[in-house]
C-alpha cells in the first residue's frame, strides 16, 4: 500500500505488480548458477578470491550486479515506451552495428567489440532486443496480417536480415545465425508450415550431400543419389497429395520406377552409367510431363511439384558450391567434424573432443565443485565462455546438466505461455522473439558442447562469461516481463 | 484484438520442437556421462602425469660380505612431445652442453624409435651428468613438456665376475610384452644374476601422481601426494662366489680360452665361476653401453659367451670316474675286475690308443693311470651284455639314465640364465645314425672315454666331481647364497642322489686320490692337503686337444671341488692340473706355497689363446 503512494513516473501502480515471479526466479537461479560455473571454470590452483576484479569470476560478479540493477530499471520503465520507440531504438542500434564494423578492433578475426577503456561491449547482443521490438512493432501495425500481402513478408524479412547482414560484416557468423530463429515468430504469425518443413528438408539435403561424397552409386556420389531419390518421392507425393491428381502421380511413379529398374539392370551388365546427366534428365522429363498435364488438366497445383524439384536440385548443387568455394577451410572443417566426416582431434575437433571428455568424465553426480580436472587444468578452450556447459557437466555430472537443461526448458516454455497470454500483437510477437532467441542459443550452444552441432561460437544465456551477453538477455527478459506486467492496463 | 486460435495451436509445434531437442540432448548426455566410462579415463589421462619413481636396485655382495655391485644415480631428460611448446632451443642446448645438431639428431632418433608416441614420456637424452642436471633443473620451468627422470646406474667395485654378475639394460618391446611390470624406459637385468634374479633385484617402482595442465605444465602433486606409491628397494643378494678366489682364477685364465668352476660340495655353492676370456663389467654401464656391447658381440673370442655353463665340451677322461661308478653299480665289474691294455683297446679291428702302463689293471689303477682300454672294455662289457639287458640299445639306455641322474645331458638348474644342457646321446639317436640293431659297443666306443658325441658343460663336470667328493649326492649348484629377507628356493637347499649306490663312490674317489699321489695329477699333490683328481685330455676335431681337470680336497672332508677346462691347451696335466691345484690351494690355504710359486707364475704368463685358431680381426 505504501508503494502505491509513491510516484513512479506516469504509472500509478507498483512496478512489481503483475510481474511474472516464476520467470524472475528462474532468471535469478540461472544467473547465480552461471556465476558459480564461471567461478569454477576460471578457478586456479593459486586461487584468487571470487571478488577479485582481475579474475573472470570477479568481473562477472560486477556484470551480474549491474544486470540486476538493469533489470530493476527496465521494470520501472513504462511498457508503452517500448512500443512507441521501437523503430527509433532499432534504427539507433543498427547504426551502432554499422559503426562497430569500422571502429571495432580485430579480435580473433571479428570486428564486433567496441572497446571503451577497460570495458568492451558487443552491440550484436543488444541488436537482439532491438530487432525483436521492431518486429513486434511491425506486426502490431493496424490490420497487419502477414499472409495478406507479400510486401508484409518483405518488411518482416528486411527487419530480420538487416542485423544479420551487419553482423556478418563484423565477421560474427555465429551471432548472425541466431536471428534465423525469428522464423519461429513468422511461423507463429501465419507463415506457411511448408517453409519450416522445407527448411528441415534443406538441412537434410545439406547434410546428406556434404556427408556422403565418398562412395559412388551409378556414377554419382551416394549423397547426390539419395537426394535425387528424395526429390522423386517428393514429386510423386506432392502431385498426389497437394494437387490431388492421382493419375499423374501414378504415371510419374511408374516412370521413375521403370527408369530406375532399367538403370539398375544396365548397371549390372557393367555399362558405365553417366549418372550426373541421367538423373537430372529423368527429373527434367518428369517436370515436362507435369507441365503438359498441368495444361491438359488445368490443375495449376501440379506446377508446385515441379518448383519443388527444381529448387531442391538447385539447392543441392549450390550447397556443394558454397561448401567448397565460399566457406573458409576452417569453417568447412568445423562442419565436417560436426557431421562426423573428419575425426580431427588435434585441430578443429580438439575443443569438442576435450569438451566431451570433460562432460563424459563427470559421470552421474560429477567430480564435485572445483574438482574438475579438465576445466581446472584448462583442457577445454573457452571454457568460461562458449564451453561453460562443460564445467557443469564435469563438476556436477548428469544431475547438474539435466537440471540446467530443465531450467532453460522451463524458462522458454514459460516465455511461450507469457506470449500466448498477451492481449496485444506487440507483446505476443516480442515474447516469441525472446523465446526464439533462447531456443536457438540453447540448442546450438549445448548441441556443440556435447558434439551434436557444429562449433558455432554463441554463448549459453546467463552462463557464459561476458557482460554484453548477460545484459542482452536481461534486456530481452525484463522488457518482456514489463510488457507482460502491464498487459491488463491495455483494456 | 483478434485472436486466431488456428495459429495459437502452433505454440505446441514450437514448444514441441524445443522438448524434442531437449530430449535428444538428454539422451546424449546420459550416453556421455553415464553409459560411457571411457571419458573418465581420458580425463585422468589428460590431467594426471604418473611419474615413475625408480627404486634402488638390490646390491650384490660376495660370500664374505664384500660389496661388488652398487648403484649410482643418473638423470635422463624426458619429454612429452605433445606438451612441448615453443622454447629457446639454443638456450636449452647450451644448458645441456650439446650442439644444436646433436639435439636435432637426438630428436630424430627419438621419433624413429619403436613405441614412439607424442602422448607419453620419451627419453630425449640419457645419463646426464650431475652438473648438467643441476643447470637444467634450474631452468626447467621454461621448458614445458620436459622433465627429468632419476635413474639408477650400476657401479662395480671390482672388474671381475662379469659373466656371473651380468648387467642391466633398457627393456625391449619384447620384455614389455613378456612382463607387464615393465614400461618403456625401464631397466632390466641382462645376462648373469642381474637377469636371473631380476625380480628380486628390481624392487617395486613407485608412482608420483602429478597434475598437468593443458600446456603440459606441472601444477603440483595430486592430493598432496596422497595417491603416490613409494618405491620399494630391490633385495640385496649375497653371492656364494668368493671374490678373491674368483679374481685369482680369472688371473690364471688370462690369455686362455676356457672355464673354471669351483663348487663347495656340501652346499652346492659355486665358489668361483670363470669364463675366459672375460670382460670388464663397467664397460656396459651408461651411455657407451650400446657401443661396448656391440664390440663384445663382435669380439672373435666371444667374451659374452659364458663358457662355464654355456659351452658344451667333450669331457674326455674326466668322464672316467663316472664310468667307473656305472660299471660298479651295474655289476659289470668288481673292484678287482681287471681289463688288459696293450697300449690301447683293440677289438675287432678297432683300436683306441692308450699310453704305456702296467696291464691288466683293475679300476683304481685304471683311474690312476687314466687307462682308456679299461673303460672301453668296461663299456663294451656293459653294452654287449645281452644276457642282462637284451639288446645293446637297451643296455645303452641304462647307461644313459645313470649319466642323466648325475646331472649330464640336461640343465642342472643353476640360478643363471642360458645354461646349456650338454649332450648325452640315447639309443634312438644311434638308431637314427646307424640303423636299428646295426650298432654295438664298438660302434660308439669313444663315448666310454668322454669323447664322441658326449658333451658336457664345465659346470656339469664340476658337479659330478662334487658328487664324488660328497660320496654320492649333490645340491644343485648355485651362485646366490642369500637373498635379503627371503630364503633360497627349495632346489638350492635339497640333496639330489644320482642312481649310484653310495658304497661305490669311495672306490672311485680312491682311484682319483691315487691319480694325485702317483698318477696323472701329481702336480696337485700338495704337501699338507689331500687332493683327489682326474685329468682329461679331450680330442677335438678343430685343433689341439683341450686340457681338463677335475679335483676335490681335502680328500676326507671336501671343501672344494673344481673343474678346469682350457681349450686347445694340450694334455690335462699341463694346464688343467696346475690351474686346478692352484685354485684348490688358494682357497684352502689362502696363498700359494713358495715352492709352487713357479707354477703360478707359469700359469699367469702362459698363453694358449694362440692355439685357438681364432683369427683376430
Amino acid at each position: 500500500m505504501e508503494l502505491r503512494s509513491t510516484n513512479y513516473g506516469r504509472g500509478q501502480e507498483s512496478p512489481f505488480k503483475g510481474i511474472d515471479w516464476f520467470s524472475v526466479i528462474l532468471y535469478v537461479l540461472l544467473v547465480v548458477a552461471g556465476a558459480i560455473s564461471i567461478y569454477a571454470a576460471s578457478y586456479d590452483f593459486d586461487n584468487a578470491s571470487i571478488f577479485d576484479y582481475t579474475e573472470f569470476s570477479g568481473k562477472q560478479l560486477r556484470w551480474i550486479g549491474l544486470s540486476f540493477l538493469l533489470g530493476l530499471g527496465l521494470l520501472l520503465i513504462d511498457a508503452r515506451l517500448y512500443e512507441t520507440y521501437a523503430y527509433p531504438i532499432y534504427i539507433a542500434v543498427m547504426l551502432l552495428l554499422v559503426l562497430t564494423i569500422f571502429i571495432a578492433p580485430n579480435i580473433k578475426g571479428s570486428h564486433s567489440w567496441i572497446v571503451i577503456g577497460s570495458m568492451s561491449i558487443q552491440p550484436a547482443e543488444f541488436a537482439k532486443f532491438a530487432t525483436a521490438l521492431a518486429l513486434a512493432k511491425l506486426f502490431s501495425g493496424y490490420n497487419f496480417i502477414l499472409n495478406a500481402r507479400s510486401t508484409n513478408y518483405f518488411k518482416a524479412l528486411a527487419i530480420i536480415f538487416l542485423p544479420i547482414a551487419l553482423i556478418l560484416a563484423q565477421n560474427e557468423t555465429g551471432s548472425a545465425l541466431v536471428y534465423l530463429g525469428l522464423f519461429f515468430v513468422l511461423y507463429r504469425e501465419g507463415m506457411s508450415g511448408l517453409i519450416l518443413l522445407s527448411a528441415v528438408l534443406a538441412i537434410a539435403i545439406f547434410v546428406i550431400s556434404v556427408k556422403f561424397t565418398e562412395t559412388m552409386v551409378l556414377g554419382i556420389p551416394s549423397g547426390q543419389f539419395t537426394v535425387y531419390i528424395i526429390v522423386m518421392l517428393t514429386m510423386v507425393t506432392m502431385v498426389a497429395m497437394y494437387s490431388k491428381t492421382t493419375d499423374v502421380a501414378r504415371n510419374l511413379g511408374l516412370g521413375f520406377l521403370c527408369s530406375g529398374i532399367i538403370l539398375w539392370i544396365l548397371n549390372l551388365t557393367g555399362i558405365e552409367i553417366p549418372g550426373q546427366y541421367l538423373f537430372p534428365g529423368i527429373i527434367a522429363a518428369a517436370c515436362i510431363y507435369c507441365l503438359i498435364e498441368t495444361l491438359r488438366l488445368h490443375v495449376m497445383k501440379i506446377t508446385a511439384a515441379v518448383g519443388a524439384a527444381i529448387i531442391a536440385i538447385g539447392f543441392m548443387f549450390s550447397v556443394n558450391y558454397v561448401f567448397t568455394e565460399v566457406l573458409k577451410p576452417h569453417q568447412q572443417m568445423r562442419i565436417k567434424v560436426a557431421l562426423g566426416i573428419e575425426e580431427d582431434i588435434l585441430k578443429a575437433g580438439y575443443n569438442v573432443n576435450q569438451s566431451k571428455i570433460a562432460i563424459g568424465s563427470g559421470g552421474f553426480t560429477g567430480k564435485g565443485f572445483l574438482k574438475g580436472t579438465q576445466t581446472k587444468l584448462k583442457y577445454v578452450p573457452e571454457q568460461h565462455t562458449d564451453f561453460i556447459f562443460c564445467t557443469i557437466g564435469e563438476e556436477e555430472g548428469f544431475v547438474g546438466t539435466s537440471i540446467t537443461m530443465m531450467l532453460f526448458v522451463l524458462l522458454i516454455l514459460r516465455v511461450i505461455v507469457i506470449a500466448e497470454r498477451q492481449p496485444t500483437t506487440f507483446g505476443r510477437v516480442f515474447a516469441y522473439c525472446v523465446a526464439s532467441y533462447f531456443i536457438v542459443h540453447f540448442c546450438i550452444n549445448i548441441g556443440m558442447v556435447i558434439g551434436l552441432c557444429p562449433v558455432i561460437g554463441i554463448p549459453l544465456p546467463f552462463f557464459s562469461y561476458g557482460g554484453s551477453s548477460l545484459w542482452g538477455f536481461t534486456f530481452l527478459l525484463f522488457i518482456l516481463l514489463r510488457i507482460d506486467a502491464s498487459r491488463r492496463s491495455h483494456h | 484484438m483478434r485472436k486466431d486460435y488456428r495459429l495459437e495451436k502452433r505454440k505446441y509445434v514450437i514448444g514441441g520442437f524445443l522438448l524434442f531437442i531437449a530430449l535428444i540432448y538428454l539422451i546424449r548426455l546420459f550416453d556421455l556421462q553415464i553409459n560411457d566410462s571411457k571419458y573418465k579415463a581420458y580425463a585422468d589421462n589428460n590431467a594426471f602425469l604418473n611419474k615413475t619413481v625408480y627404486p634402488s636396485r638390490g646390491l650384490i655382495y660376495d660370500r664374505n660380505g664384500e660389496l661388488i655391485v652398487y648403484n649410482q644415480p643418473a638423470y635422463d631428460v624426458m619429454m612429452i612431445p605433445r606438451d612441448v611448446q615453443q622454447f629457446d632451443t639454443l638456450d636449452f642446448c647450451h644448458t645441456l652442453n650439446i650442439t644444436r645438431e646433436q639435439f636435432d639428431s637426438r630428436l630424430q632418433d627419438m621419433k624413429r624409435s619403436a613405441g614412439y608416441s607424442s602422448y607419453t614420456p620419451q627419453v630425449l637424452i640419457t645419463h646426464l651428468s650431475a652438473e648438467d642436471y643441476g643447470r637444467l633443473q634450474e631452468k626447467l620451468y621454461r621448458y614445458p613438456g620436459f622433465f627429468i627422470q632419476k635413474r639408477i646406474l650400476r657401479q662395480y667395485n671390482h672388474k671381475t665376475a662379469a659373466n656371473v654378475l651380468g648387467n642391466i639394460r633398457e627393456v625391449s618391446p619384447a620384455d614389455i610384452e613378456r612382463d607387464p611390470y615393465y614400461q618403456r624406459g625401464d631397466y632390466c637385468g641382462d645376462l648373469g644374476i642381474e637377469k636371473s634374479y631380476d625380480e628380486y633385484l628390481r624392487g617395486h617402482k613407485g608412482v608420483e601422481v602429478l597434475i598437468r595442465d593443458a600446456h603440459g605444465r606441472i601444477q603440483g602433486r595430486y592430493l598432496d601426494g596422497a595417491m603416490d606409491v613409494a618405491p620399494i628397494s630391490g633385495r640385496n643378494l649375497k653371492l656364494s662366489i668368493d671374490l678373491g678366489l674368483q679374481q685369482y682364477a680369472e688371473s690364471l685364465m688370462v690369455n686362455k680360452i676356457g672355464a673354471v668352476v669351483a663348487i663347495q660340495p656340501k652346499t652346492g655353492e659355486i665358489l668361483a665361476m670363470v669364463s675366459s676370456p672375460t670382460y670388464d663389467p663397467t664397460l656396459l654401464v651408461g651411455r657407451q653401453r650400446g657401443r661396448e656391447y656391440r664390440n663384445l658381440v663382435n669380439n672373435p673370442y666371444k667374451p659374452l659367451f659364458d663358457r662355464s655353463l654355456m659351452a658344451a665340451y667333450p669331457p674326455g677322461s674326466t668322464f672316467k670316474p663316472g664310468q667307473g661308478l656305472i660299471l660298479l653299480q651295474e655289476g659289470i665289474i668288481t673292484t678287482n675286475t681287471a681289463f688288459p691294455c696293450y697300449n690301447g683297446f683293440i677289438s675287432g679291428g678297432l683300436r683306441v690308443g692308450c699310453h704305456s702302463h702296467g696291464s691288466p689293471l683293475p679300476l683304481k689303477p685304471a683311474l690312476q693311470t687314466s687307462c682308456n682300454a679299461y673303460f672301453c672294455w668296461g663299456f663294451k662289457a656293459l653294452v654287449d651284455k645281452r644276457s642282462k639287458y637284451g639288446t645293446p640299445a637297451d643296455a645303452f639306455e641304462v647307461w644313459k639314465h645313470h649319466l642323466v641322474s648325475m646331472g649330464y645331458g640336461y640343465k642342472l638348474g643353476v640360478d643363471m640364465p642360458s645354461e646349456s644342457r650338454g649332450f648325452i646321446p640315447n639309443a634312438p639317436f644311434y638308431n637314427k645314425v646307424y640303423g636299428e640293431g646295426r650298432w654295438s659297443a664298438n660302434t660308439i666306443i669313444s663315448v666310454s672315454i668322454g669323447q664322441g658325441e658326449i658333451c658336457a658343460t664345465p659346470l656339469q663336470i664340476a658337479n659330478v666331481c662334487a658328487t664324488i667328493a660328497n660320496r654320492g649326492w649333490f645340491i644343485t649348484p648355485h651362485v646366490v647364497k642369500e637373498i635379503q629377507d627371503t630364503i633360497l628356493p627349495e632346489i638350492y637347499r635339497e640333496q639330489r642322489f644320482p642312481s649310484i649306490e653310495q658304497r661305490w663312490y669311495n672306490e672311485v674317489a680312491e682311484g682319483m686320490r691315487m691319480a694325485v699321489t702317483g698318477g696323472t695329477c701329481r702336480l696337485t699333490n700338495l704337501p699338507d692337503i689331500e687332493v683327489a683328481g682326474k685329468t682329461g685330455t679331450a680330442q677335438n676335431p678343430h685343433g689341439r686337444d683341450h686340457s681338463a681337470f677335475i679335483g676335490f680336497a681335502p680328500y676326507n672332508d671336501p671343501e672344494i671341488a673344481v673343474c678346469v677346462y682350457v681349450e686347445n691347451a694340450g694334455y690335462g696335466a699341463t694346464y688343467g692340473v696346475p690351474i686346478g691345484s692352484l685354485v684348490i690351494e688358494k682357497y684352502l690355504k689362502g696363498s700359494i706355497a713358495p715352492e709352487r710359486k713357479y707354477l703360478e707364475q707359469r700359469m699367469l704368463e702362459s698363453n694358449t689363446i694362440i692355439y685357438s685358431g681364432v683369427k683376430k680381426h
